[in-house]
């Protein structure tokens, strides 16, 4: 049988999964969590606790107010020793949390057992009142707040829920672990989403690197009716929207559109298990699975971490950083962002922890431009990365709004197949903030 | 035989004549009249066409004089590169008193060298400051400092910038620097400052742009301005030049006298100079000496 994938472009990495068969742990409870507010895109959420509160797992402690925005729980019990601005993995100042933590002592409203509840009592306004009042947000690694997918316009036709399964990045295995381990629960998290969105069916795409998950899977969506499971071929950048809409139901989102345009709402199967929890149990985005690997681990391991834990905790768990590491990475290798200081701490996005040696962190000699057009027939956005690089260094920002640069969807592929390695999605990303600022200065005019 | 040469003759010469008159005719009905004022204004600046004043070149400039000088006024039009020199002449030109701007000069206010902010990563990506801001704070970890990848540099069209290897900062070479802002605009951090010459070339500046408390600045940069308010104090009291705003000390040049006094109380020599401090006098030994002194600066 020929396996489903999107048409234009991708690439295909080498795998390098080599965690995927370390079953989940829980991490033990750091000492100290800092919690940052703005762990999602839009506006950061304010602080609705003070230096010296007591909080328990579960207790909001910061506020989203706008439209775009998600609340933030404490994911320890204990004091708040400081309300105040901490490094985020850029080295930038964020607004954080600090708490001290005391024991493990959760809310009295939150199920904290692991039995399985399978009738969904919520109506569908509840349900997505419900996922914003726990700050779920899409645990793909964007961090798009769930509720505002959810808030469909009158006049809007869904007819399809797709949950992104695909996990097109290599090494990262959080989402094939959960898959394997709490099945069961991600299925009725996926009838809770159905059920939000008031329609029968939904479509899981697993990419074929995952046969035992798209088999457990297959086995458990026998029982639950409208939801199936979609073998894709491997290919990155399969976990992008756009292109797993493609693969998944052959429809075409149009530039500047969301996939809200062509019926389909798109989640990460994280976020179907965070849903889960979040209806069934009332608890809120307080942990997450993280990928903690790299070729000279020992031990690549997936852990369930709760938000907020110091990065240097994960990498004391697998027992330190490895000799000759010379870039540590925050999501996966292809989007992740190298961090300047393991100080750090998980947040909702953070979905691996990724250990480089010399010879993958260095980026090799820029040679010139020999136009082989290889970035161009990766682009999974059919665009023109060698041009608009071109374009970005003379910063000519009218032109390369013109060829759909904010279409980009920084996947990376066209700096990954550069024979040349020419720095394109560095060039191409300053472009795109470029054309941004242009077009948000046009519209104050 | 001669009778192909007479026709050609004949023919190639009407062509000619008529093109001629289809072309005097489009020439003279879309006739531009430009200002010949224009072209001499133009003329007498310095045609880097750096952008400074604000106008796409200096023929742009030159038109601006002229629309300007047609309208009445051309306050607030003037050529930083070329100085007052220049202004005068166009003012000739124009019949109009051009107004001469201060002589202003570019100023790095950083003073993160290697040996006070030592790198603690390294970038890998395009040697530009602009990605490299965008990426992460710099390889010296200073949310605020020179990124030291040169984008001031590399924009300067009158080559009055140079990276220093041995701190990792651009210097700027005051003889060339025409202040034209090229590197103002350039810089992702907002650390080169146009500032007033000064009288006797006499200019004092807090040589840092960190936001952050103290002990955090310090943490990477030994040189930071720790917002102590030392020479905030220290400053005359008629002066008060400088101000404290979000961790950070500024020298206002419009009102500093460039007496030099900040400079030598400030603990972390974030206050830098173009001119040398004398050597501090020794100490006072009698009590209430320093008090007399304070009043008479009062008086």
């Amino acid at each position: 049988m020929k396996l489903k994938t999107f048409k234009i472009g991708g690439v295909h990495p080498p795998e390098n999964k080599m965690a995927a068969n370390s079953p989940i742990e829980a991490l033990s409870l750091p000492k100290r969590v800092s919690i940052p507010m703005n762990q999602h895109i839009g506006a950061p959420a304010n602080p609705v606790v003070k230096k010296g509160d007591d909080v328990k797992v579960g207790t909001l402690i910061g506020k989203g107010e706008s439209f775009i925005s998600a609340n933030i729980h404490s994911s320890v019990s204990g004091k708040v020793f400081a309300v105040e601005t901490v490094m985020d993995t850029t080295g930038y100042k964020v607004k954080a949390v600090i708490i001290d933590v005391e024991g493990d002592v959760w809310e009295d409203s939150i199920i904290h057992s692991g039995a399985l509840i399978k009738d969904i009592k919520l109506e569908s306004a509840e349900i997505v009142e419900r996922i914003k009042s726990c700050g779920i947000v899409g645990l793909g690694g964007a961090c798009f707040p769930t509720h505002v997918k959810y808030m469909v316009p009158e006049g809007k036709k869904l007819d399809t829920l797709v949950i992104n399964a695909v996990e097109c990045e290599p090494y990262l295995t959080a989402d094939h672990r959960i898959m394997l381990e709490r099945t069961e629960e991600i299925m009725v998290g996926i009838e809770i989403m159905k059920k939000a969105l008031k329609i029968n069916r939904a479509i899981v795409g697993i990419e074929a690197n995952k046969p035992d998950a798209i088999a457990k899977m297959e086995k458990v969506a026998a029982n639950f009716p409208g939801t199936e499971i979609q073998p894709l071929k491997v290919q990155y950048p399969q976990g992008a929207e756009k292109q797993l809409i493609k693969s998944v139901v052959n429809r075409e989102v149009p530039s500047g559109k969301l996939p809200l345009d062509v019926g389909c709402v798109v989640n990460n199967v994280g976020t179907a298990l965070a849903i889960y929890e979040a209806v069934q149990k009332n608890k809120p985005l307080i942990e997450r699975v993280v990928t903690v690997t790299g070729k000279k681990l020992s031990k690549p391991a997936n852990y369930l971490v709760r938000i907020g834990t110091p990065v240097d905790m994960l990498v004391e768990a697998v027992g330190g950083i490895p000799e000759g590491t010379e870039k540590i990475v925050n999501g996966g290798p292809m989007m992740g962002k190298a961090v300047s200081t393991t100080e750090v701490s998980v947040t909702k996005g953070t979905s691996g922890i990724i250990f480089f040696d010399k010879s993958e962190a260095r980026r090799k000699r820029i040679a010139n431009c020999i136009r082989c057009g290889k970035c161009v027939s990766v682009c999974a956005m059919g665009l023109e990365p060698y041009l608009m690089e071109k374009l970005v260094e003379k910063s000519r920002w009218e032109e390369i709004e013109k060829l759909a640069v904010t279409d980009c969807i920084e996947c990376g592929s066209c700096s990954y197949t550069c024979p040349s390695s020419r720095p394109l999605l560095d060039l191409i990303r300053l472009g795109k903030a470029n054309v941004n600022r242009i077009r948000w200065e046009r519209s104050k005019k | 035989m001669d009778g192909i040469i007479l026709y050609s003759v004949i023919s190639l010469g009407a062509v000619a004549a008529i093109s001629a008159m289809v072309l005097f005719f489009i020439a003279k009905k879309f006739n531009v009249v430009e200002d010949p004022r224009i072209d001499v204004v133009a003329e007498l600046l310095p045609g880097a066409n750096c952008g400074g004043c604000g106008y796409p070149g200096c023929r742009g400039m030159a038109e601006a004089f002229v629309k300007g000088a047609d309208a009445g006024s051309i306050a607030g039009l003037g050529c930083p590169p070329g100085g007052s020199a220049t202004s005068e002449k166009i003012g000739k030109v124009l019949g109009m008193e051009v107004a001469a701007g201060e002589p202003m000069v570019a100023v790095l206010r950083c003073g993160g060298t290697h040996e006070k902010a030592p790198k603690k990563t390294e970038f890998d990506g395009p040697s530009k400051c602009s990605i490299s801001h965008a990426v992460y704070t710099g390889e010296k970890g200073c949310p605020n400092g020179c990124l030291g990848l040169g984008d001031c540099v590399k924009i300067c069209a009158f080559g009055a910038m140079y990276m220093d290897d041995k701190t990792g900062l651009p210097v700027i070479i005051e003889a060339k620097c025409v202040s034209c802002g090229a590197c103002v605009k350039a810089c992702p951090r907002k650390i080169i400052e146009l500032r007033p010459l000064g009288r006797k070339n006499r200019r004092v500046w807090v040589n840092c742009r960190s936001l952050e408390k103290g002990a955090v600045a310090m943490k990477v940069c030994k040189a930071a301005c720790i917002a102590c308010g030392k020479c905030v104090k220290e400053c005359p009291e008629k002066v008060q030049a400088i101000t404290l705003d979000n961790f950070l000390a500024y020298i206002d040049p419009k009102k500093c006298i460039a007496c030099g006094k900040c400079i030598a109380v400030c603990p972390t020599k974030a206050i830098s100079a173009t001119f040398e401090m004398p050597a501090p006098k020794p100490k006072p030994v009698e009590d209430g000496t320093a008090e007399v002194k304070k009043e008479e600066v009062k008086q």
